[in-house]
């Protein structure tokens, strides 16, 4: 078959929502872009371990110590599946790690703003995994079948996440003048970064259009974020809190609520590495991988080990 | 640095019902593979039995032959039930 039917039978396949398998032949572009946003979601799993991290020895309580312990060891797991779906497409665990160690791939660029109070931890889990939840619910239909169950596996384990983090936030506005003090800080703070999650405004999107004739996403930027304003206003609400936006207001006959325009200079600032944290990420990342080398080296050692002694004892 | 040989991972999640392929995950031998395993697929309890195989031990057959394949049960409707015409008065069979 030449390239052009291969193609166009390729099209077909994901017109009828056949999902594309490890081994189906698929054009060079789609393994590309795949593998490139596959792995950047990886990263950001992994490198979003790192705020929450630094919180779960200073958690005030243990419900809470186990329960933020318990969410970035789910993040480490996503991380993990996607890695795993990656890896299906032909690209080898430590070249992805190098990509992301050397700079070269990208994360969540929301991973590079600070996580100043324990407020923030409720933040992260509201805010945060709130946008990242609306897109990966959207991407359990993507069309690659790896990516597909690995995402319905995330999303599955995603919303005691929210969940944790909500809750934080309600019994910090419940407490004491200064914990809600804290409480709508930290909102100030995430709000406008927690938007820009879901990318450049659908104009300014390169890689969109084609993504979206590939059903690797199946809605826009633009369209995600409205979804995730219009849900999360009400829950800003029932809080107490005050969303950072002069400009917000309900529009009746959308159904939709209207918000500010999004300062994309910061959001490219930090892209390109500019953000307050990413030096500060890379670096622990970076560390984090060196300092373990010895241990997988070493259980690699006892395993060949273990197998040759296997090898003599049995005739 | 060389990876970790890379596992499939198949989870029993009640007694009576098969194994399932959950995913993957790289370890240095069996034993930290089903570790591994439990740690990252049943942490909410979705397994009683852990089954892991070395990835590159498992033979598939090409999806480019797909067609070819599987063709020769496509035209025979009469290994399913419903191609048998049983009238309604005899009944549930
Ligand atoms: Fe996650
Ligand atoms: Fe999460």
């Amino acid at each position: 078959m030449n390239q052009q039917d291969l193609e166009s039978r390729f099209q077909d396949k994901i017109d009828r929502e056949v999902k594309i398998e490890a081994k189906d032949w698929m054009p060079d572009a789609y393994r590309k872009t795949l593998i490139r946003q596959i792995s950047q979601h990886a990263h950001s799993e992994v490198v979003g371990m790192l705020p929450e991290g630094n919180w779960i020895t200073r958690a005030p309580s243990l419900r809470r110590k186990a329960a933020l312990l318990a969410k970035v060891q789910d993040e480490g797991g996503h991380g993990l599946y996607l890695y795993a779906a990656a890896e299906t497409m032909g690209v080898s665990r430590d070249q992805l790690l190098d990509e992301l160690h050397t700079g070269k791939a990208k994360y969540s660029s929301i991973f590079n703003y600070p996580a100043l109070s324990w407020a923030d931890m409720g933040a992260i889990g509201w805010l945060v995994d709130g946008a990242a939840i609306m897109n990966q619910v959207m991407l359990q239909r993507t069309s690659y079948g790896p990516y597909s169950r690995a995402m319905i596996r995330i999303c599955k384990e995603e919303s005691f996440h929210q969940r944790q983090g909500y809750e934080i936030l309600l019994t910090l506005v419940r407490g004491s003048a200064e914990q809600k003090a804290m409480a709508q800080d930290s909102l100030n703070r995430w709000w406008w970064p927690s938007l820009m999650m879901f990318g450049p405004s659908d104009a300014e999107s390169t890689h969109s259009a084609q993504s979206m004739a590939w059903k690797i996403k199946r809605k826009s930027n633009d369209v995600l974020r409205q979804a995730f304003v219009d849900a999360t206003v009400p829950q800003a609400q029932y809080l107490g809190l005050t969303i950072p936006d002069p400009d917000l207001k309900w529009n009746e006959e959308t159904g939709h609520w209207e918000f500010g325009p999004i300062d994309w200079d910061e959001f490219w600032n930090v892209v390109k590495g500019n953000g307050i944290c990413n030096r500060q990420r890379l670096r622990d990342r970076v560390n984090a991988h060196e300092e373990g080398a010895w241990v997988r080296d070493a259980a690699l050692a006892y395993a060949e080990k273990k197998q040759a002694r296997k090898a003599v004892v049995t005739p | 640095m060389k990876d970790w040989p890379l596992w499939e991972v198949f989870i029993r999640s009640r007694n009576g019902l098969d194994h399932k392929h959950v995913g993957s995950l790289h370890a240095a031998d069996w034993e930290m593979a089903i570790e591994n395993a439990r740690d990252v697929y049943t942490r909410r309890n979705e397994g009683v039995s852990i089954w892991v195989v070395e990835s590159k031990y498992i033979h598939a057959s090409d999806p480019e032959e797909q067609d070819s394949m599987f063709e020769s049960a496509r035209d025979k409707v009469y290994r399913h039930p419903t191609f048998y015409d049983i009238p309604d008065e005899v009944g549930h069979m």
